[in-house]
């Protein structure tokens, strides 16, 4: 782990809903250039914890600093100004607009004229998606709704990509290319953080993982560390160790 | 291939992804509709000149509400209620002032302001406060009824602002008409022709200035948040704010209404923020087609011509007639008639020119 300042970190990062404690004293860092998976079993907290990493949800305890500035409070639109942008696991499009549409929203607040046209068509080019600039994004199939939401994500030119269950009902050919896109942006220095189950898809492209369990880091390390801890199966399996 | 309509220059964003109608074809109608509007004073007798007036009172209010609501998803309930502090303030501060050196336009113009502050501060409140869906409905339409149990209540002669008798349920009276200082011999805009060339001119002013925005980045942000705000969130806009900008125009627009309304008829009482007044610009925006600000021009027109003339000819049913209208409309045509209509003669123009075609 290099000693620079981790671009996402959270320090005793608590969350109750009620009396349900769905995120348990989390600290995590994620240090600049990675990409980092957030496995485990369902009800784990993984969402809770992208929610709070988004605004979307006020911690109960803790702070959330990013690029070691803290963010614990900042509204979501504040979060995304700063560099992180997102990529819901329910393709976060706008149904009802034409796809062109769709990405002249995501780049409008950063170009203007000729090159937010430009940057469209690159994009349209570079998401397979030309052929249905002008249809309704509701209209897209499953996976060309992804591609679009992460074509609108990376659009804002992130320092930090959260992606929730990105290959989530794609096909293994699809997920596979998804992979690679996500190296490629990595290449350009986008740091990355995902949700992911596809186990596959995470040994393709996770440098480091995390296990959340109960709402609290459960193991962390490289992916043939968290596939040999017996632990990490057992929670898996639905079964309890001693 | 792909078709960007984003345009850098000011007036090419009168025609864009937001509004129905472009091309040569579009603008020569609307050129010949305007026209017909300019010259029909000159054909028609007082009354019915006057009667239009009223018609397009009311048409700012239906913009304003098909502005927030058609395209910003907020439906607000209680745009009456700055229809009514408009016109209340435009009748005190004129009753206080008088007419002269162009202060009943001074006192038109800061009634629609009166009515922006309290939807900013209102509007503050709601959005910030992440208020949305059914509650803002709920909460708005409170608002309005409370604005109309205060002024109810306003009979009594200690209820006075200057020389300004609120006069409660009887009605505020005898506020001077819209008067344009003119070398010593003013233009008192009042009954008919002249004011109707002053609210036609605004109209249009209006009008296309609504399209220019609604093509700008501001109302690609409008129609994206009614879509979906989450997403609209995580792309960094700050959507509350463009919820409480969007509102504050939809209310200064329903106060450019009301402020009108008063000075035309020179009266305003409580039951204008009352709950049927409240819910007519629903239905005159919904029957029309709320989503685009054309068929809501259109349908908030015919609606209100069709609405008075059930009152005139005798039907006593007019207001249940307007309830069947709405629930017709949500059952039949949920995107409104007006739109309906449009939508199936695209579809019937696209399928003849492609068999000419073929």
């Amino acid at each position: 782990m290099t000693t620079s300042t981790p671009i996402l970190e959270t320090q005793g990062l608590n969350k109750w809903f009620g009396g349900l404690h769905v995120t348990n004293e989390v600290d995590f860092r994620l240090d600049p250039g990675e990409i980092h998976c957030l496995i485990g079993p369902n009800g784990a907290g993984k969402s809770t914890l992208f929610k709070l990493l988004l605004g979307e949800h006020t911690p109960s305890a803790g702070r959330i600093l990013f690029e070691g500035k803290e963010i614990t409070i900042e509204p979501s639109f504040a979060r995304i100004r700063r560099g992180i942008s997102v990529k819901f696991q329910v393709p976060g499009i706008f149904k009802e607009l034409r796809v062109h549409h769709n990405l002249e929203i995501a780049l409008q607040r950063r170009l203007k004229g000729d090159a937010l046209d430009a940057e469209i068509e690159r994009l349209l080019g570079f998401l397979n998606l030309r052929e249905q600039a002008d249809k309704l994004a509701g209209a897209l199939s499953h996976g060309q709704k992804q591609w679009l939401e992460i074509g609108m994500a990376v659009s804002l030119r992130p320092k930090l990509l959260l992606l929730d269950e990105p290959t989530a009902g794609m096909t293994p050919d699809e997920t596979h290319a998804t992979g690679e896109v996500i190296q490629a942006l990595n290449a350009e220095g986008v740091t990355v953080l995902a949700v992911e189950h596809d186990m596959a898809f995470v040994r393709q492209i996770a440098q480091r993982v995390t296990v959340l369990h109960f709402g609290a880091v459960f193991a962390q390390g490289t992916i043939d560390e968290i596939v040999a801890d017996d632990r990490v199966a057992a929670i898996y399996l639905g079964q309890g160790y001693d | 291939m792909a078709n960007s309509p984003h345009k850098m220059l000011f007036h090419k964003r009168l025609e864009g992804p937001q509004t129905l109608g472009k091309g040569k074809g579009f603008w020569s109608g609307f050129l010949l509709v305007l026209a017909a509007a300019c010259v029909y004073p000159l054909f028609a007798d007082g009354y019915d000149v006057g009667n239009n007036v009223y018609f397009f009172n009311w048409v700012f209010m239906a913009l304003g509400l098909c502005l927030i609501w058609g395209y910003g998803g907020i439906l607000s309930f209680g745009q009456v209620a700055f229809f009514g502090i408009a016109g209340y303030c435009y009748g005190i501060l004129t009753i206080n002032w008088g007419a002269a050196y162009g202060l009943s336009l001074v006192a038109l113009g800061l009634a629609v302001v009166v009515a922006g502050l309290v939807a900013a501060l209102l509007g503050y409140f709601l959005f910030y406060g992440r208020i949305n869906g059914v509650f803002l409905g709920i909460v708005t339409l409170s608002f309005t009824l409370v604005c109309e149990r205060f002024m109810a209540q306003t009979a009594g002669p200690q209820w006075t602002v200057g020389t300004a008798r609120l006069n409660g349920f009887n009605g505020m009276g005898g506020m001077p008409p819209l008067t344009i200082p003119w070398f010593g011999n003013d233009i008192i805009l009042f009954p008919d022709v002249q004011l109707y060339y002053l609210i036609l001119a605004l109209l249009v002013a209006v009008y296309l200035g609504l399209r220019v925005l609604l093509n700008s980045r501001f109302g690609n942000v409008l129609v994206a948040l009614r879509d979906n705000p989450e997403r609209a969130e995580m792309l960094g806009y700050d959507i509350r704010r463009y919820q409480l900008t969007a509102f504050v125009i939809a209310s200064m627009l329903a106060g450019l209404s009301g402020a009108l309304y008063t000075a035309w008829g020179q009266y305003i009482t409580p039951s204008s923020m009352g709950m049927t007044a409240a819910a007519l610009p629903i239905i005159w925006v919904a029957v029309g087609g709320r989503g685009d600000i054309t068929t809501t021009l259109v349908g908030t027109l015919l609606v209100l011509a069709g609405f008075q003339a059930l009152t005139v000819y005798g039907s006593q049913y007019a207001l249940v007639l307007m309830g069947a209208l709405l629930v017709i409309t949500v059952l039949a045509a949920p995107q409104g008639l007006v739109m309906g209509v449009v939508n199936l003669t695209t579809r019937l123009w696209r399928r003849f020119t492609k068999e000419a075609r073929s």
